[in-house]
C-alpha cells in the first residue's frame, strides 16, 4: 500500500516536471522572443495545456499531504520562502496569459510578469531540489536551517540548471509544435541548451556521489542501477543525432528521455528517502486507515486524470498553422 | 515561538482564503445557474435562454479562473505556516483534501473544456450534461472543504497515537451532523449569491432599459429564486447554530453576548460588549426564554455564560458577536428583497418600481458579505482552537517559521492579489456592462478551456462596439 502511494506520487512529480516544465520553458523563451507575431505562437503552444499540467503540482501536493503528512510538513514550513516566491511566479505568469490581451499599452506589463514568473518559478524549483539533494539541516526532527538556510551556491547552480532544462524542453516543444521562424530559433537553441543542461547534469551528479558516500557505496553495490544515467546517455546520443538532422519531433522525446533518466537517478540516490537522510518512506507513511480511505481514490480517479490528460494534448495535438495567427 | 510570526501567518491564512471563498461561493451558484437556463432551453427551445447562457458564462469563466488562481495557494499554506497542524491532522485532512483535488478538478477541468469549445462538436444533451458536471464538479470540491474545516469545528472518529490524530472512522468524519448542515448551508449560500448577481444584473438593464426579454428573465428568474431559498436558508442557518449549541459554547457564547449562565437565557439583539470587564453596553435585550427558545429550541434549557469558561479559551468576543450580526442583517434584507420582489412580480409592478429596482441592483453585495461575515462567524468563533478542544492555533504554527518570512510572503500576497483582484473585477464588471448583446457566443481564435479567463476577453475584443453600450 505505501508502495502504491510512492509510485503515484513519483509519476505525479514526473508528469509535473515534464509538462509543465515544457511550458515554464516557453515561458522564459518567451522573454527572449522579439515581435508580438512570434510572442503569440509562443504563447498558443502553450496555451491549451498550461493550467492541466499545473494541477500535477496540485497532485502532487495532496499526495504528500494525504500519504505522507510528516514529508509534507517538513518540506514546505522548510521551504517557506521558496515555495510563495514559486508560488508567486505561477500566479503572475498565469493571470499574464489571460490579461496580456486586454490591453495594448500595459501589454509590456504582463510580457515582463510572464517571462518573469516562469523564471522565478522555475528557479526557486531547482533551487529546492538542490537544497533536498544538499540535505536539509534538522534537529530534534525539526528544521533548523533558518530563513536562508536553503539558499547555497549548489541549489542556486541546481536553480539555473532547472532553467536550463526546463528552457531545453520548453526549445523542444516549440520545435515540435511550431513552424516558420519560431522551429527554426528553436533549432538553433536546442544545441546551446541540451550541451549545457548535460554538463550540468554531469556536474551534479558527481557532486552529488562525491559528497554522499552512502550513495556512493549504494551505487557500488548495485551497479545494475546505472542503467538510468546509461539510458540518458543513449538519450543524449539519439538527441545529437536529431539536432544534426534538424528533426522535429525526436528532440522532445529524447530530452523527455533524458529528464526521466535524470529523474530516476535522483529518486534511486535518494531511496529509501523521502527527505534524504531525515525521513524514510516507511517512517513517513500515513496510518493504515488513511491510505486504505485514499485507495480508491488512486485506482479509479487518478487514472481518470491521467485519461484527461492524454485527452487534452491529442486534442491540440499537430503544428500551429503560424498563418491563422491573427486577431 | 515567535508571536508575531504566529499573528502574521494568522493574518495571511485570513486575507488569502478571503480572497479566495469570494470566488468559488460565485461560480458554484452561476454553474448551478447555468444548467438550469440550458436545461430550460431544451426544454422550451426559447433562443433567449441560450443568449443569458452565453452571456453568464462569459463571466463564469472570469470568476472561476481568479478561483483556480487564488485557491492553489491554499493547498500549500497549511504546510507553510501551520506544519504542526499538518503533520498531526495530515491522516484525515490530507485524504480529504486529495479527494478533492481528484474528483472536482477531474469533472471541472474535463468539462469546462466542452462548455466553451464542444458547443458545435457534441449533441445537445450531452452538452447540457456538460453544464451539469462543472457544476457537480464545483459542488464536490465545496463539499470536501466542508468535511475538512467540520472536522476543525467538531473533530469526531479519530484517535490519537504518538500525537497524531489517526482515522478510525471514515464514516464519522463524513456523514456526520455538522457536516450536513454546514454542507448545505454554504451550498445555499452559493446559490443565493449567485441568484443576486443575476437578478441585480437583469435590474441594472431594466433601469437602463435595455435587453427587454434578457433583464426580465434575469429579474424574475433572480429573484424568484431567492425567495425559494432564503427561508431554507434560515432554516439551515438555525440548524447550524444549533451545533455551535451542543459542541461549542465559548463560539455560541460569544455570538450571544452572553457573559453569565442563564436558565431560561434572554437573548441579547444589539450590544456593545466590553471584554474588559465582561458585560454589554447598550445593550438592547429579549427577555428570558428567547435565548434559549433561539438556541436550544425549548422554554427552559440553561445556556451557557462565557464567565464559566476558562478566558484562555475564549473566542475574540467582539468579531463573531458582529460578523453574526452582520451575517443575519444581510440574509434577512436579502429575505425582504426577494420576496417583496417576488409579489411585485406576480402583480406585474416590478419592472416599474424604480426603488425596488435600484434596491435590487445595489443588493448585489449582499450575499457577499453575508457568506464572509459567515466564515468569520465560524473560523474565529472557534479560536483559540486550531481543532477544536484539541489544537491550539498557537501549538499548530510552524514552530521555526520568523517573523521575517512571514513578513515577506504576507507583503508578497497582499499585493499580487490586489493586482489581479483589480484586474478581474474590472473585467467583469466591463462584461456586465456591455451585457449580452443579442449575439451568440463563439469561441474566440485564441480562447481555449485551459484559458478560462480569456473568455471575458472575447466580447470585447471581438466585438468592441458593443463595449460601453450602456452609457
Amino acid at each position: 500500500m505505501v508502495m502504491f502511494w510512492v509510485l503515484l506520487l513519483a509519476v505525479s512529480i514526473l508528469l509535473y516536471a515534464l509538462l509543465d516544465g515544457a511550458d515554464l520553458g516557453v515561458g522564459m523563451l518567451f522573454g527572449l522572443a522579439r515581435g508580438e507575431a512570434t510572442r503569440r505562437v509562443l504563447l498558443r503552444a502553450v496555451a491549451p495545456i498550461w493550467d492541466g499540467n499545473e494541477t500535477w503540482l496540485l497532485v502532487t501536493g495532496v499526495i504528500l499531504w494525504g500519504a505522507f503528512p510528516p514529508v509534507y510538513s517538513t518540506l514546505l514550513s522548510a521551504f517557506y520562502l521558496p515555495l510563495f516566491l514559486m508560488l508567486a511566479g505561477l500566479i503572475l505568469r498565469g493571470v499574464a496569459f489571460e490579461f496580456r490581451d486586454n490591453t495594448q499599452r500595459m501589454r509590456w506589463i504582463w510580457d515582463l510578469s510572464f517571462a518573469g514568473g516562469s523564471v522565478v518559478a522555475t528557479f526557486m524549483q531547482g533551487v529546492t531540489v538542490g537544497a533536498l539533494v544538499e540535505g536539509l539541516r534538522v534537529t530534534n526532527g525539526q528544521y533548523s536551517g533558518g530563513d536562508f538556510g536553503w539558499f547555497t551556491p549548489f541549489a542556486a547552480l541546481c536553480g539555473v540548471g532547472l532553467c536550463l532544462g526546463y528552457a531545453l524542453l520548453g526549445a523542444c516543444w516549440l520545435a515540435k509544435k511550431c513552424e516558420a521562424e519560431v522551429r527554426d530559433a528553436a533549432h538553433r537553441q536546442i544545441p546551446v541548451l541540451a550541451v549545457s543542461v548535460l554538463v550540468f547534469l554531469a556536474v551534479v551528479f558527481v557532486y552529488a556521489l562525491a559528497e554522499h558516500l552512502p550513495i556512493l557505496h549504494r551505487w557500488i553495490d548495485r551497479p545494475y542501477l546505472f542503467i538510468f544515467p546509461a539510458i540518458g546517455a543513449i538519450a543524449a546520443i539519439v538527441l545529437a543525432r536529431s539536432i544534426l538532422s534538424h528533426n522535429d519531433d525526436w528532440p522532445f522525446y529524447m530530452v523527455t528521455l533524458i529528464f526521466v533518466s535524470a529523474f530516476g537517478t535522483l529518486a534511486l540516490s535518494f531511496w529509501p528517502y523521502l527527505i534524504p537522510f531525515v525521513i524514510t518512506i516507511d517512517e513517513a507513511a500515513a496510518p493504515q486507515s488513511s491510505l486504505m480511505f485514499m485507495f480508491w481514490g488512486g485506482v479509479v480517479v487518478f487514472p481518470l486524470m491521467l485519461v484527461y490528460t492524454l485527452v487534452s494534448y491529442s486534442v491540440f495535438r499537430g503544428k500551429i498553422r503560424t498563418t491563422t495567427v491573427h486577431y | 515561538m515567535d508571536m508575531t510570526a504566529l499573528l502574521l501567518s494568522r493574518i495571511q491564512f485570513a486575507f488569502t482564503i478571503t480572497f479566495h471563498i469570494i470566488f468559488p461561493s460565485f461560480t458554484i451558484g452561476l454553474a448551478a445557474w447555468l444548467t438550469v437556463l440550458e436545461a430550460l432551453r431544451l426544454a422550451t427551445d426559447r433562443p433567449v435562454y441560450r443568449v443569458i447562457f452565453d452571456f453568464w458564462l462569459k463571466v463564469f469563466g472570469v470568476a472561476f479562473g481568479l478561483g483556480v488562481v487564488s485557491g492553489i495557494v491554499m493547498a500549500f499554506q497549511f504546510g507553510t505556516n501551520w506544519s504542526e497542524l499538518s503533520k498531526m491532522s495530515g491522516p484525515i485532512q490530507g485524504p480529504l483534501l486529495m479527494y478533492e483535488t481528484f474528483t472536482a478538478f477531474m469533472l471541472e477541468a474535463t468539462f469546462f473544456g466542452v462548455l466553451i469549445f464542444g458547443r458545435k462538436r457534441v449533441p445537445p444533451w450531452l452538452y447540457l450534461f456538460s453544464t451539469a458536471m462543472v457544476a457537480l464538479g464545483t459542488t464536490f470540491s465545496a463539499f470536501w472543504i466542508m468535511v475538512n474545516n467540520s472536522w476543525m469545528q467538531v473533530p469526531s472518529g479519530y484517535v490519537v497515537e504518538n500525537g497524531v490524530f489517526v482515522p478510525n472512522d471514515w464514516t464519522k468524519i463524513i456523514f456526520n451532523s455538522v457536516v450536513w448542515s454546514r454542507f448545505p448551508h454554504m451550498l445555499l449560500a452559493s446559490y443565493l449569491t449567485g441568484a443576486f448577481c443575476v437578478a441585480a444584473t437583469g435590474a441594472w438593464y431594466v433601469l437602463r432599459q435595455e435587453y427587454h426579454a434578457e433583464s426580465g428573465i434575469m429579474l424574475r428568474m433572480g429573484l424568484g429564486l431567492a425567495a425559494v431559498l432564503m427561508p431554507i436558508q434560515l432554516f439551515f442557518g438555525h440548524l447550524n447554530g444549533g451545533y455551535v449549541n451542543t459542541y461549542q459554547p465559548s463560539k455560541m457564547a460569544a455570538i450571544e453576548g452572553r457573559w453569565n449562565d442563564e436558565k431560561p437565557a434572554g437573548e441579547v439583539l444589539f450590544a456593545w460588549p466590553d471584554v474588559e470587564n465582561r458585560r454589554n453596553l447598550f445593550a438592547i435585550t429579549l427577555p428570558p426564554p428567547f435565548g434559549s427558545l433561539i438556541d436550544s429550541d425549548s422554554l427552559a434549557a440553561g445556556e451557557t455564560g462565557l464567565n464559566s469558561i476558562p478566558p484562555k479559551n475564549w473566542p475574540p468576543v467582539v468579531i463573531p458577536f458582529f460578523s453574526f450580526r452582520i451575517m443575519v442583517g444581510c440574509g434577512m434584507l436579502m429575505l425582504g428583497l426577494a420576496w417583496l420582489g417576488t409579489y411585485l412580480s406576480f402583480k406585474q409592478r416590478l419592472e416599474r418600481n424604480r426603488l425596488l429596482l435600484w434596491a435590487t441592483f445595489l443588493s448585489f453585495p449582499l450575499p457577499f458579505v453575508a457568506i464572509l461575515t459567515g466564515w468569520f462567524t465560524a473560523e474565529v468563533g472557534r479560536q483559540p482552537w486550531a481543532v477544536f478542544e484539541i489544537l491550539r492555533t498557537a501549538d499548530a504554527v510552524t514552530p521555526f517559521l520568523t517573523t521575517r518570512e512571514a513578513t515577506i510572503s504576507l507583503v508578497i500576497f497582499c499585493a499580487i492579489y490586489a493586482f489581479i483582484f483589480a484586474f478581474g473585477t474590472f473585467y467583469i464588471y466591463r462584461l456586465i456592462r456591455t451585457g449580452p448583446a443579442g449575439k451568440l457566443f463563439e469561441s474566440p481564435r485564441l480562447a481555449v478551456p485551459s484559458r478560462p479567463m480569456s473568455l471575458g476577453d472575447a466580447g470585447l475584443i471581438h466585438e468592441p462596439g458593443h463595449a460601453g453600450a450602456g452609457e
